[in-house]
């Protein structure tokens, strides 16, 4: 996100002892090995960047540091000396502090209180407060973190919030500092403050730790890095010695090229077009800030962007989850915005694939072909009036795993109990099988099985070269552009423009990180 | 109404609050940790009944007293095993509290001493009597302070402790360490657990301080309100007290007003049989229903909004 | 969450456990036995003889039962909406009011049609006070726990300025209705001298009984073969997913507590009118808190529901024997079971998964 990254950037001098060696790190969730025999070295002072997939283990990694997890096995020193670190208390101990990706804050309570909690140093807080209204003063001084040390925590945007995490870590002596994913819910501005700041805590002798998934940030900050790739530490590289090609393909292994068989699009009548549609969180924040765009007949149309930026709740708006501040959604001539309402906006012909799966797109207690009518429980021909006739809904759901090849297929089980491309191939077949015209999608293939992700982006294309139109939003670039006719970048609420599927990986890129010469 | 009778209904305005505030602050320190308790009327019902039968049979209001913190405490237990240990629905289980609490002080006072539940009445000296004031007999015939006197004056000691826990808890949670900690584990535990500090132990020392309290306002009922234990005789105090907290947004001083407030209403639908307004006559029974109907009310935030820490009811885990 | 704590076979979940867990309050509830100096299986001997050795018996373990599925039914619906309704006591005792009203100011009317209207009155008055609670959780947040505690007392005082003020007549000392003539026939035994002319055992069995059998049906049908039942199956495991549906979770939420103070009002019916057959203080007796244990104990499901409030049934009825039998022994034994159960059942309803899913894993190996 942050590229211009432009401030003097001293020589790092590192010391011989290193800050941190994890040695053989192995942990296991059940049948997740999230930790494949880890071993790295942190040097002191420097920033050293951790990069990987989601699910590669990089966030276990360091909660295991952090004492938050125990690992099954293996060592951690710091600073030479063998460490036991059984819980948070004894990380902090050992000057080690962590920003997670949830900030861990309370929210009623002050930047002093917080900032205090668990650093009281005494059975009284009075002296530790005015202690840390102190030591606030000199980080804000040093580091350009200033807080106001009085502001309730929760009415703080937050940018802030996450300075008082770093302030909260500093006060307690942090010598090295984890941060989990800190730029995923900053603007450009503060994510570049963030580097400036930790530019200067590794000048000042600390060590920083930074975790991301974004290779950008890597190169622009920091002095090492390490690949980590489906549990495993893949690589430790000296990043200037290093290059974005490599650490990309470090990072996905042997570069798994998705290669989608498609024609031409042949594009239609509009089917939907979105018109200066905005819409406010409660704070009042524009989530999504005067888009407009327009989606025909036979093309897929892709929205690329880091998460967060708006996505969510553009799908939420479209299918009518939630309602537009203003601006209209008009579907086959018709604004179903002011409608605001899931059922209306599904029986006018779109169907909904949620981002969320698990929260959104099936409910895990109930048994699959329960699943299966989800949105389209209150459809005649499940049952007529109130009744819901049972054999009725078996029997649709036994034919749509057939359909859709879905293993087990078994309509009785528990949704929770088929693997996540299972449970994505329910909910397409689920949503497919009412004929839409308009196939709004989220994140199709999140936490899906190579073989799933395939057959998804068969059916998707399928669906386009019938005629229909597809709305695909998701943060797996190579995903949009392989399928996309046309390409739309979000970046915080806004469409930064428009590409064709042809389009340079490198400018979608800039897009998304907010850097652009036709953004209106 | 008849105001030669107002002396009278605040001093009993005031021992009718004791055990409100006691249940209210027990209530406050375990919900403020992010304990959900329903099974304060319970843990006083249990309690009450220790006091006056540990007090009958040793002879000694103070052993009555030890009995029932033990007893209470036991239960407050029971309710922290299975709301953090087990991550249980707290809910339900103050609720299995209550019952077991309801029942067992029945059955046993029926096995030990053969009067129906009851236990026997209390001499004086086995009970917590009233401590009257230096000089309060004196002021007796003097206008106006001889009704501050009869407020005032004339109350167990318990009273008198009780009065001063209430800017104990307020400066505890305030100012010191464990309050810091204690209103942070309700709020946040993710924050507590990540700054190093048990979120197990922070809660359970809440559900302890409410056991304690607990005890404490059932062996006031059973040797200082009355002489002896009988069924039911909470009377649904603990979930009075509950409103109370709800009234009072789970903070120590607003919690003291709202048990006087709640202890009035008590006390005046006991003197007065009835209120007459403008020459309506208020039945005593609406009275008795107003803390609760005042509490919803304030529930539903049609007289402001009363919001309970964040995480009151939620079983902690680690991941999230 | 079954998941979470690791995977039980469906027998162990809806059968074992429940099992388990009433061998475990029963064994405590022995153990005060114990402690009283009586014998714990000589009193469980008694129980059983009071309860199923004779009809007299059976009459009252199904009376009591009767209600138990009610109130039961009730804390189920409003479970699998994902909502606690801990007022099934005051929703049953104000239901009284409806029952009470119909019965005595329609009295001139031939029974068919009091006894229907009577039942429907309850129903509407038990729904109406689970309803209020259920409106200002969906629309104004207030927590539903809490405000239907709160609508217990409401109710509880409401009913005895009621009672005594407008239905007790005057003179009459006892705070109560006078009778509703027209619900005698309600009655096994006063059907059985009036229509077969034979003499039934004096027990508090009536027709009502089959009202619970036809409510058993039709939580079971609502809940499953309904597409409200979907809704309000779907807004209690994952309200997320129901907006997504298109489902709107105020409006269940109000559904559901409207449906589930119906069915609390219903055991309004069994008292009042088959019973008692006039209004009378505290008549839901703690049924209501009775039907949670039920609940919890019946896995929410109206076939486990039914074995639980027989079983509660007996119990009850076992333990009035008991403490004919024992004077030592109080019937208050029964409401410390009672609380048992729901501890076991509901608070600690993870405390033996563990050990089991264990054994179970290593047996399935």
């Amino acid at each position: 996100m942050a590229l211009s990254l432009s401030w003097e950037r001293a020589e790092p001098k590192f010391t011989m002892t290193p800050a941190i060696e994890l040695i053989g790190i192995d942990k296991r969730f059940g049948a997740v090995h999230a930790n494949k025999d880890v071993s790295m070295t942190i040097a002191q002072g420097s920033i050293h960047g951790i990069i990987g997939e989601n699910g590669a283990g990089k966030s276990t990694l360091m909660s295991i540091l952090f004492g938050f997890y125990a690992a099954d096995k293996g060592e951690i020193k710091v600073k030479g000396q063998p460490a036991k670190i059984k819980s948070s208390f004894d990380a902090i101990n050992l000057g080690i502090g962590m920003v997670h990706q949830h900030f861990m804050l309370v929210d009623p309570f002050t930047v002093l209180e917080n900032v205090v909690l668990g650093a009281e140093g005494g059975r009284l807080i009075g002296p530790a407060l005015a202690k840390a209204r102190a030591e606030l003063t000199r980080l804000a001084r040093d580091y350009e973190l200033d807080v106001d040390p009085d502001a309730i925590v929760g009415e703080l945007p937050v940018g802030l919030q996450q300075r008082v995490e770093i302030l909260k870590a500093l006060f307690k002596g942090a010598e090295t500092l984890i941060l989990d994913e800190p730029t995923g819910v900053l603007t450009p501005d503060e994510a570049d403050h963030l580097f400036r700041i930790l530019g200067q805590l590794r000048d000042q002798g600390k060590t920083v730790i930074l975790i991301t998934h974004k290779l950008r940030e890597i190169m622009a900050i920091t002095d090492h890095v390490s690949v980590m790739r489906r549990g495993e530490l893949v690589a430790t590289k000296q990043t200037s010695q290093t290059s974005v090609e490599e650490l990309a393909e470090l990072m996905v292994g042997r570069r798994v090229l998705l290669r989608v068989e498609k024609g031409k699009a042949k594009p239609g009548a509009v089917v939907l077009e979105v018109k200066n549609l905005t819409w406010r969180d409660s704070k009042g924040t524009a989530r999504v800030d005067n888009v407009s765009f327009t989606v025909r007949a036979g093309e897929i149309v892709g929205i690329a962007g880091v998460s967060g930026n708006g996505q969510s709740e553009l799908l939420e708006l479209i299918s009518g989850i939630s309602k537009p501040t203003s601006g209209q959604i008009i579907f086959e001539g018709k604004d179903i915005g002011i409608l605001g309402d899931p059922r209306h906006v599904r029986q006018e012909g779109l169907a909904h694939v949620p981002e969320d799966r698990q929260h959104r797109g099936l409910i895990s207690s109930f048994d699959a072909s329960e699943s299966g009518i989800l949105g389209w429980h209150y459809d005649e021909s499940l049952g007529h009036g109130f009744r819901l006739d049972r054999e009725a809904v078996v029997n649709r759901c036994q034919s749509e795993m057939r359909e859709f090849d879905v293993r087990p297929g078994d309509p009785l089980l528990k949704s929770a109990k088929f693997s996540g491309g299972n449970q994505q191939k329910i909910i397409l077949a689920r949503e497919l099988k009412r004929n839409p015209d308009l196939l709004i999608v989220g994140q199709p293939t999140r936490g899906v099985d190579i073989g799933a992700i395939e057959f998804i982006h068969k059916r998707l294309i399928e669906l386009r070269d019938q005629g229909k139109a597809v709305l695909l939003v998701s943060v797996e670039l190579d995903e949009i552009r392989s399928l996309s006719d046309r390409i739309l970048v979000m970046f915080a609420g806004r469409i930064m423009g428009e590409r064709d599927a042809s389009s340079d990986e490198r400018e979608i890129g800039l897009l998304m990180a907010g850097v652009s010469k036709d953004a209106a | 109404m008849d105001f030669s009778l107002l002396p009278e209904i605040l001093a009993s305005t005031i021992r009718l609050s004791v055990p409100l505030v006691l249940a209210c602050l027990a209530g406050l320190w375990s919900e403020r940790s992010g304990i959900v308790d329903i099974g304060l009327e319970g843990k006083m019902l249990a309690a009450a009944f220790a006091a006056a039968a540990a007090a009958a049979h040793f002879q000694s209001a103070w052993i009555g007293m030890v009995f029932a913190i033990l007893v209470s405490l036991g239960l407050a237990l029971v309710h922290g095993y299975a709301s953090i240990n087990q991550r249980g629905n707290q809910v339900v289980s103050g609720v299995a509290i209550n019952m077991m609490a309801a029942g067992l002080a029945v059955v046993l006072g029926n096995t030990w001493f053969k009067e129906g539940g009851r236990t026997p009445a209390l001499p004086g000296s086995a009970r917590f009597l009233p401590i009257d004031l230096p000089g309060s007999a004196v002021l007796a015939d003097v206008p106006l302070l001889g009704a501050i006197a009869t407020i005032i004056s004339g109350h167990s000691i318990i009273t008198y402790v009780t009065i001063l826990l209430v800017p104990l808890t307020a400066w505890a949670l305030a100012k010191t360490r464990f309050g810091l900690r204690l209103r942070a584990v309700g709020e946040n535990p993710h924050a507590v657990d990540t700054a190093g500090i048990s979120v197990a132990l922070l809660r359970y020392k809440a559900v302890i301080i409410a056991g304690i309290l607990c005890g404490v306002a059932g062996a006031f009922l059973s040797t200082s309100l009355s002489a002896s234990f009988v069924r039911d005789m909470t009377a649904g105090r603990g979930f009075m007290a509950l409103a109370a907290l709800i009234f009072a947004g789970w903070r120590a001083w607003p919690a003291l007003f709202a048990c006087l407030l709640f202890g009035f209403l008590q006390a005046s639908g006991n003197y007065l049989q009835g209120v007459h307004l403008g020459g309506v006559e208020v039945p005593v029974q609406f009275i008795n229903m107003l803390p609760y109907l005042l509490t919803v009310i304030l529930l539903a935030g049609f007289i402001g909004k009363s919001i309970p820490p964040k995480a009151s009811g939620i079983p902690y885990t680690k991941d999230r | 969450m079954a998941n979470a704590r690791g995977e039980l076979p469906t027998w162990v979940d809806i059968g074992l456990i429940p099992l388990l867990n009433l061998f475990i309050a029963l064994l405590v509830a022995g153990l005060v036995v114990l402690i009283i100096g009586e014998n714990p299986l000589e009193a469980m001997w008694i129980m059983l003889k009071g309860a199923v050795g004779s009809i007299k018996g059976w009459g009252y373990v199904l009376y009591y039962a009767t209600n138990f599925i009610f109130t039961g039914l009730a804390v189920s619906v409003a479970f699998h909406a994902g909502l606690f309704n801990i007022g099934g006591e005051g929703q049953a005792y104000f239901a009284g009011l409806g029952a009470a009203i119909v019965g005595l100011s329609l009295e001139f009317l031939p029974w068919p049609i009091v006894i229907p209207l009577a039942i429907l009155a309850s129903i509407l008055f038990g729904a109406f006070w689970a309803w209020i609670p259920g409106y200002l959780q969906a629309k104004r947040g207030s927590h539903i726990v809490i405000t239907t505690i709160m609508f217990n007392f409401i109710g509880a005082s409401l009913m005895v300025y009621l009672i005594n003020n407008w239905f007790r007549p005057v003179g009459k000392m006892a705070v109560e209705s006078r009778e509703i003539t027209g619900a005698y026939i309600l009655s096994f035994r006063e059907i059985g001298l009036q229509f077969f002319g034979v003499r039934l055992p004096s027990t508090p069995l009536n027709l009502t009984v089959f009202l619970a059998v036809i409510a058993v049906v039709f939580v079971w049908y609502l809940l499953w073969r309904t597409k409200l039942g979907y809704e309000i199956r779907a807004v209690g495991a994952n309200p997320e997913a129901a907006i997504y549906a298109g489902i709107k979770p105020d409006r269940i939420i109000i559904i559901a507590m409207a449906i589930s103070g119906g069915l609390a009002g219903l055991m309004a019916v069994n008292e009042v009118l088959g019973v008692q057959h006039r209004l009378l203080l505290e008549f839901a007796g703690g049924a209501g808190f009775v039907g949670i244990a039920v609940a919890l104990m019946g896995r929410s499901h109206p076939v486990g529901i039914v074995f639980a409030a027989m079983l509660f049934g007996l119990l009850y009825q076992g333990g009035a024997e008991l403490s004919f039998a024992k004077p030592l022994i109080s019937r208050d034994m029964i409401v410390v079971i009672q609380g048992l159960v729901i501890l076991f059942m509901g608070a600690l309803e993870y405390a033996f998964r563990p050990t089991l899913a264990a054994i179970f894993a290593n047996v399935e190996d």
